[in-house]
């Protein structure tokens, strides 16, 4: 029972990160149809940017704002400007496509310029363990946790409660009626990719520590949010953020009860089963497309 | 004047080309770019090194030793080109490569050729399949493992074992044969846990070690594996001893696990580290040379040389053919020829018996703890 325990904890600290993932997945698609499956490397990316501060001397707290920084530069404005909009007008497949090759891109670069070998990278909670109903939890998870939590609350209480988001929703549900009532559409498309550059960063700094440093990193997380986000329902982020802790649980108890070999294909089946039974997604809007 | 001058550089010539025909020539392939790089590149130093020694002294059997290093690019495939145009040559010996995957692929090449390859490959495989041409420079793992499950067993008391390893042929390899041996001696293997190259999240694994509850935890896995799983046992607040061989140990796995790595056990048959004076003086001679310290690489291509050397001594000629057969079996004492570092045998398959090291990670550093005598 203490081991089942352990496993929740672990597998919603894990959750909570592809949580954040996944919310910048829907973002994306609800705003832009960008489907963008380089999202994985775009939370590789930011801890090189990181290490890259730390290298040339700046303490840690200065190199993750000039990493969440650089990153919102790189892979928020330039990742709208320089792909998105230039293939946007090709249609989803080309940009899903071109997202691709960004990957690619992404990753090689990083082999190349940064190394090919893991390197260890600094944890912003500190090590041990705190006791919560008799069980050891630790910090890690523990702070991991939070953080994605807060990030999330502050995301929905931007979307819902705040005038920005809701010029933000009206741009992503009618982009037409939204400029003619005078929102900025342009403007809030580009606060999204902004957001989901912050989220991925943040996603990078908290799941870094515990999975290394490494250029092909991002290719577990990219799938794994992914499928969270499908699963939750593309187009909600409360859909995605309960997909993310449903997958990153799933993928726990796969790995103990099933086996290590077949804890990637018990989401997959996951996801099979929800593309077949509720292909909205678990929280999901069934959505008609109009001609 | 002038013919006395031709009739000179005739004889400097002719001189030049009788000791060029003289000398015993090596071909190394070894992974000079590519993953392996620092693998290769520290064989490869390696053996320069102890050329240069020895041909200072005079050369083996009074002629000089040559060798051509040619890059694998840590690519099976192209260390197999590689091999066969070395072969082409027709060396005296073969030395390298320094992946198992690429000696797989290599030994048979060698083996037709009748020449001897002395290489750096660790999988048990390779040393099994009746090769008569292949050694070893270090242990296979079916001369490690043993001793990793005597210490377990005897040194750390464990009566339950869990077992961690990485599910491809090196980790299979080193599970079979320590599992067996765990066994053999009465400990018993509580939890066997199979895990994937590359793997990013331990945390079910790390819960099903704590489930299980053992005396210890063998640790069977690649550097960056090893460094994540060590992490997330410090983080679920594992106590247990852990046990590993090689990797768990290395530089790299303390450089990437940080704090979690403290207190890590592991058997290492090589290191630079170790409380030997022979080995203390290559450390320092190669370490002048290169600036910089050489891991067991360094030491394993230092060590194929000295074996050419103390091999084609013990022949009393430079025999191809019969190289390998006088290697089978040869016991090479430090006493005789300092440049094998500690006492070796070869067995008949090619491997190795020699003493090797326990270490413990402590405060970030490899301390070597304990001396485990030769098998036999």
């Amino acid at each position: 029972m203490s081991n089942l325990f352990d496993l929740l904890v672990a597998g919603l600290a894990t959750g909570a990160i592809y949580a954040l993932v996944a919310v910048g997945f829907t973002l994306l698609w609800q705003t832009s149809q960008t489907i963008n499956f380089a999202q994985g490397e775009f939370v590789m990316l930011p801890a090189f940017l990181m290490l890259a501060a730390m290298h040339a001397g700046a303490p840690f707290w200065l190199a993750i704002i000039l990493g969440i920084l650089l990153s919102m530069i790189l892979l928020g404005l330039g990742f709208k400007m320089l792909l998105v909009d230039p293939m946007m007008r090709h249609g989803v497949l080309p940009l899903a496509i071109a997202t691709m090759a960004l990957a690619i891109g992404l990753k090689e670069a990083v082999k190349q310029f940064f190394s090919a070998e893991a390197s260890p990278f600094p944890s912003i909670v500190p090590t041990g363990d705190v006791s919560i109903f008799g069980h050891a939890v630790s910090l890690q998870s523990i702070g991991v946790l939070i953080v994605a939590i807060l990030a999330v609350v502050g995301l929905t209480t931007l979307l819902n409660r705040t005038s920005l988001g809701h010029q933000m929703q009206a741009a992503a549900q009618n982009p037409t009626v939204a400029r003619i009532i005078g929102v900025p559409v342009e403007r809030m498309i580009l606060l999204t990719f902004l957001i989901n550059a912050f989220l991925v960063a943040l996603a990078s700094l908290l799941i870094t520590p515990i999975y290394l440093a490494k250029f092909s990193s991002g290719e577990v997380l990219g799938q794994a949010a992914f499928i969270a986000a499908i699963v939750g329902g593309f187009n909600q982020v409360r859909g995605a953020i309960a997909g993310g802790l449903l997958i990153g649980v799933l993928d726990n108890l796969a790995a103990a009860y099933v086996s290590t070999q077949y804890r990637a294909a018990v989401p997959m089946i996951f996801l099979i089963a929800v593309i077949l039974f509720r292909p909205q997604g678990l929280l999901g809007r069934a959505e008609e497309r109009t001609v | 004047m002038k013919s006395t001058l031709m009739v000179g550089a005739l004889l400097t010539a002719l001189t030049a080309t009788s000791a060029f025909a003289q000398a015993i020539k090596l071909a190394d392939v070894a992974e000079l770019s590519g993953g392996g790089a620092t693998v290769g590149t520290n064989w490869k130093n390696g053996i320069d090194l102890a050329i240069e020694e020895i041909n200072a002294k005079g050369g083996v059997l009074g002629r000089k030793l040559e060798v051509t290093h040619a890059d694998s690019q840590s690519n099976p495939g192209v260390a197999r080109a590689q091999v066969q145009k070395a072969l082409d040559a027709e060396p005296y010996v073969l030395l390298g490569p320094g992946y198992s995957g690429s000696v797989k692929v290599t030994a048979p090449l060698a083996a037709e050729a009748g020449i001897a390859q002395i290489m750096g490959g660790e999988a048990a495989e390779l040393t099994q399949a009746g090769n008569k041409f292949l050694f070893r420079t270090s242990f296979g793992q079916q001369s490690s493992m043993p001793k990793v499950a005597k210490y377990i067993h005897d040194d750390m008391k464990a009566k339950t074992v869990a077992v961690v390893w990485v599910n491809n042929d090196f980790g299979r390899g080193g599970r079979d044969m320590v599992t067996k041996e765990l066994e053999r001696l009465g400990s018993k293997v509580v939890a066997d846990l199979s895990t994937e190259a590359g793997q990013a999240d331990f945390a079910a694994d790390v819960g099903k070690i704590k489930a299980a509850n053992p005396d210890a935890v063998f640790v069977y896995l690649n550097e960056e594996e090893s460094a994540r799983i060590l992490k997330e046992l410090k983080r679920q607040g594992v106590t247990a001893p852990l046990m590993g061989e090689t990797t768990l140990i290395g530089q790299k796995v303390i450089e990437l696990a940080g704090d979690a790595a403290n207190g890590a056990r592991g058997h290492v048959g090589l290191t630079t580290d170790a409380p030997v004076d022979l080995i203390k003086a290559f450390r320092e001679k190669f370490s002048k040379k290169y600036n910089y310290v050489p891991d067991h690489n360094g030491l394993k291509g230092y060590l194929a040389v000295y074996m050419v050397k103390a091999t084609t001594e013990k022949m009393g000629k430079v025999d191809p053919k019969k190289f390998a057969e006088t290697l089978h079996g040869l016991t090479i004492k430090a006493a005789d020829e300092p440049g094998i570092l500690m006492d070796v045998t070869f067995s008949d398959t090619g491997d190795i018996d020699r003493q090797s090291f326990l270490v413990e990670v402590v405060e970030g550093k490899q301390v070597v703890k304990q001396v485990l005598p030769k098998v036999k």
